[in-house]
């Protein structure tokens, strides 16, 4: 009995870190716009969205071309959803947030709304608003364990596969924030943005790469919950942006681990909240931590205080 | 070829004085086009098809190529457009004037707006049709109104205002459906549980900035509609309530045979039954309930707290150091915002007779803000004019209904993008230094004023 909770209990890790995953890829976008230009950007759950779809849509176009190669589907689907996703996150920078720089502090956040209502309503038109099904890519996995009365304890090559993607990513992007020229203006015009222009970077275009660069990791997200889930909507960024952002606030908004850190959090917690307590109220519970932290914690587990200047 | 993009308004006003800047013109639309066909080709090229069980691909070159074609052509518009005049610094002017006017002649535009809507139900051409959508109007307007104390005049962003309009509908449903009480007794208390609500909601997030604040209201405003939908004891779930009362005249029903023992307001005044009395008297109801909250927020803007909230938008460390608690302040904004919206909830209750956590999604809080931001935030009449572009509009679009929610989202962009402050933004200073037509008498000033006037002299002669 005893081995068949710690079963059960292992299970629940192992969800609840590929949720997460998918999660702080997704705050880690939310995370860095907030760092840099101080504003929520509301449309960025549906950029996941548009990438979520992207990654449907390549792979039935890979369908009618006839590859049927797993490893290079995945490596298509991949690049194609970051690319297309990557202008999608391009543009809503260019035409509802750059024209609004250093207006009043409500103006982004409003555009912002309306982007989301747009891109929403957008994808329902132009691909219908039934839920798009699509059968497993990568099926199988490793069983770890098998108690006494049959309870298994599984880790599929699918939560591997996101595992595996979500670290290399991680890496990857630590090392552009930190090794390059790009990272450097990047964190520079996060500091002080008027003194980086000062000494030679382009703002416009480190914010715009910004953007960019979240939209690419909400991309894979978005191919990982394709392929976890099987189904998607027109209407899962609002929540999954909702619950991200929550991520970003929990791990301390501005900070890329911390991001990274508050998605897993929210993934396990979410995961152990269905499995012990309500289903139903599994988005309560998150929300719930979300006032919490703000109340006892409003800098989040690893961001700094900040310092109020007049 | 970002760059390029980047800056349309710098190479704009590099050629303006020369004449129309063809190859440009034709380079920047093309690469807009670029653009538009990058991001329309999976969306619009292609779509993904439910056929049964199974995805199947559809492609769709023909709207695909009318699409990059229209977004070429108004790309080259817009250039044409620019370089006639510069247009968007003078439309700007233009409404900022037009803003000014409209400020000035407030009161009476106000008035002539109220009378119109009092005598609404008596023009020839309002039918059932017209006096039911007014009423929906006035609802979106209380509603906008309502917000208004919270975000116009607080600076408090809240995007779950729609939780407080649930919280009143539910408690006017419940309270009578379950134990009869007449919709008078219920207004004041739904409008007390929604403040509640709101008092519960804010005191431990209204210490926070304000972009926390925006997410915790918002994610406030999904708890409340996950509750509503899964206590299926209370709130019966997803199929809402239903039955619920309507309300009466004073205790005279809208029936036309009423309860044994009680008398019909066709009765009452001795006139024969109409069903339009209803819908006349839910509409004059909803009119004063709204009237009451702009004849509130005109008077508390002039009281102590008014001003407090107004002062605490513009600078919270100001008030501070003045001595004001601004975690009082903000939490009385809130909470008289929430009560308002609890009206607001209880009115919608009574007149749709049955509610369910359909009505209460994200989007209404969106259209909410909507019409309060648009509207240019603090101004009354601002609210009101949002409200008919954002209510009426899609009303006589339902042929676009498909349509609607897109260009719903877009028209917030660009109202935006065109005006950041709202379509009347232009706001007088609630309190002034001087008052105007003042003249300096005495004191620095005043010697200021005699040397400009000893130069102008000067220069006459």
């Amino acid at each position: 009995m005893g081995n068949s909770r710690v079963a059960y209990f292992l299970q629940q890790l192992i969800n609840g870190l590929t949720l997460g995953s998918i999660y702080g890829l997704i705050a880690i976008g939310y995370t860095m716009v907030y760092g840099i230009i101080g504003m929520i950007n509301f449309a960025h759950g549906e950029i996941y969205m548009i990438g979520a779809f992207l990654s449907v849509i390549t792979f039935l176009v890979l369908g009618t071309v006839g590859i049927d190669s797993v490893p290079f589907a995945l490596l298509v689907m991949l690049v194609v959803g970051m690319v297309f996703t990557a202008a999608y996150g391009w543009t809503v920078e260019r035409i509802a947030y750059r024209p609004l720089r250093g207006s009043f502090r409500l103006a982004p956040l409003i555009s912002a709304i309306g982007m989301s209502i747009a891109l929403q309503n957008y994808v329902q038109i132009t691909q219908g608003a039934r839920v798009k099904p699509l059968q497993p890519i990568i099926s199988g996995g490793f069983t770890l364990y098998t108690g006494p009365d049959g309870f298994t304890v599984q880790l599929s090559f699918l939560q591997l596969f996101i595992w595996v993607l979500t670290i290399a990513l991680m890496v990857a992007f630590t090392y552009v924030i930190t090794q390059t020229s790009m990272g450097r203006q990047q964190r520079a015009c996060e500091q002080d943005r008027k003194m980086a222009g000062l000494i030679g970077v382009n703002v416009d275009r480190t914010i715009s790469l910004t953007f960019v660069l979240g939209a690419v990791l909400a991309a894979v997200a978005g191919l990982m919950v394709t392929l976890q889930y099987g189904v998607i909507d027109f209407y899962i960024g609002f929540l999954a942006g909702m619950k991200a952002f929550t991520a970003a606030v929990l791990g301390g908004i501005g900070s890329l681990p911390g991001a990274m850190l508050g998605g897993l959090l929210i993934g396990l917690i979410e995961a152990f909240w269905s499995a012990y307590f309500t289903i139903e109220y599994k988005d309560v519970a998150t929300f719930g931590i979300l006032v919490l932290v703000l109340i006892f914690r409003p800098t989040g587990l690893l961001g700094k205080p900040e310092i109020e200047k007049v | 070829m970002a760059t390029d993009i980047a800056s349309p308004s710098a190479s704009a006003a590099a050629k303006r004085p020369g004449s129309y800047d063809l190859p440009g013109a034709l380079k920047e639309s093309a690469i807009t086009a670029g653009v538009a066909a990058v991001l329309a080709f999976p969306f619009l090229g292609l779509q993904a098809n439910n056929d049964g069980p199974e995805l199947v691909l559809l492609t769709r070159w023909e709207l695909f190529f009318w699409a990059v074609a229209v977004v070429f052509v108004g790309r080259m518009l817009l250039t044409v457009f620019r370089w006639r005049s510069d247009a968007r610094a003078k439309s700007a002017e233009g409404l900022k004037a037009f803003g000014a006017k409209f400020q000035r002649y407030n009161v009476w535009i106000g008035l002539a707006g109220a009378i119109f809507a009092f005598t609404l139900p008596m023009w020839p051409f309002a039918d059932r049709y017209v006096v039911d959508i007014a009423t929906t109007f006035l609802i979106y307007v209380m509603l906008g109104w309502g917000l208004n104390i919270v975000v116009g005049l607080a600076g408090l962003l809240d995007l779950g205002y729609v939780a407080f309009y649930a919280v009143g509908a539910y408690s006017y449903a419940l309270l009578a459906t379950m134990f009869d009480w007449s919709f008078w007794i219920c207004l004041p208390l739904a409008g007390l549980f929604a403040a509640t609500f709101g008092v519960i909601l804010g005191f431990p997030v209204l210490r926070l900035r304000g972009d926390y604040l925006a997410i915790v209201t918002l994610g406030f405003g999904e708890i409340i509609r996950v509750v509503l939908i899964n206590w299926y004891d209370v709130t019966n779930g997803p199929d809402g309530i239903g039955s619920i009362p309507r309300p009466t005249f004073f205790g005279y029903a809208f029936d036309r045979s009423p309860e044994e023992g009680t008398m019909a307001f066709h009765q009452l005044l001795g006139i024969d039954f109409d069903s339009m009395h209803r819908i006349i008297f839910l509409y004059f109801l909803i009119l004063i309930l709204a009237l009451i909250t702009n004849a509130f927020t005109l008077r508390v803007r002039k009281l102590p707290i008014g001003r407090g909230w107004e002062a605490l938008r513009e600078d919270e460390i100001a008030c501070r150091s003045l001595g004001m608690n601004p975690t009082n302040t903000k939490l009385s904004a809130f909470a008289i915002g929430a009560m308002f919206g609890g009206f607001a909830g209880s009115f919608f209750a009574t007149r749709q007779g049955f509610i369910s956590p359909e009505s209460f999604t994200f989007i209404e809080s969106a259209i909410i803000l909507a019409i309060v931001v648009l509207g240019g935030m603090g101004s009354q009449l601002g609210v009101v004019i949002a409200a008919f572009v954002l209510v009426i509009v899609p009303e006589w679009l339902r042929e676009f209904a498909e349509y609607r929610m897109l260009l719903f989202g877009l028209a917030m962009v660009l109202i935006m993008v065109w005006r950041p402050r709202g379509l009347l933004s232009h706001r007088d200073p609630t309190v002034r230094l001087h008052p105007p037509g003042y003249v300096p008498r005495h004191g620095v000033e005043a010697q200021k004023v005699q040397a400009q006037e000893a130069e102008l002299a000067a220069k006459a002669k």
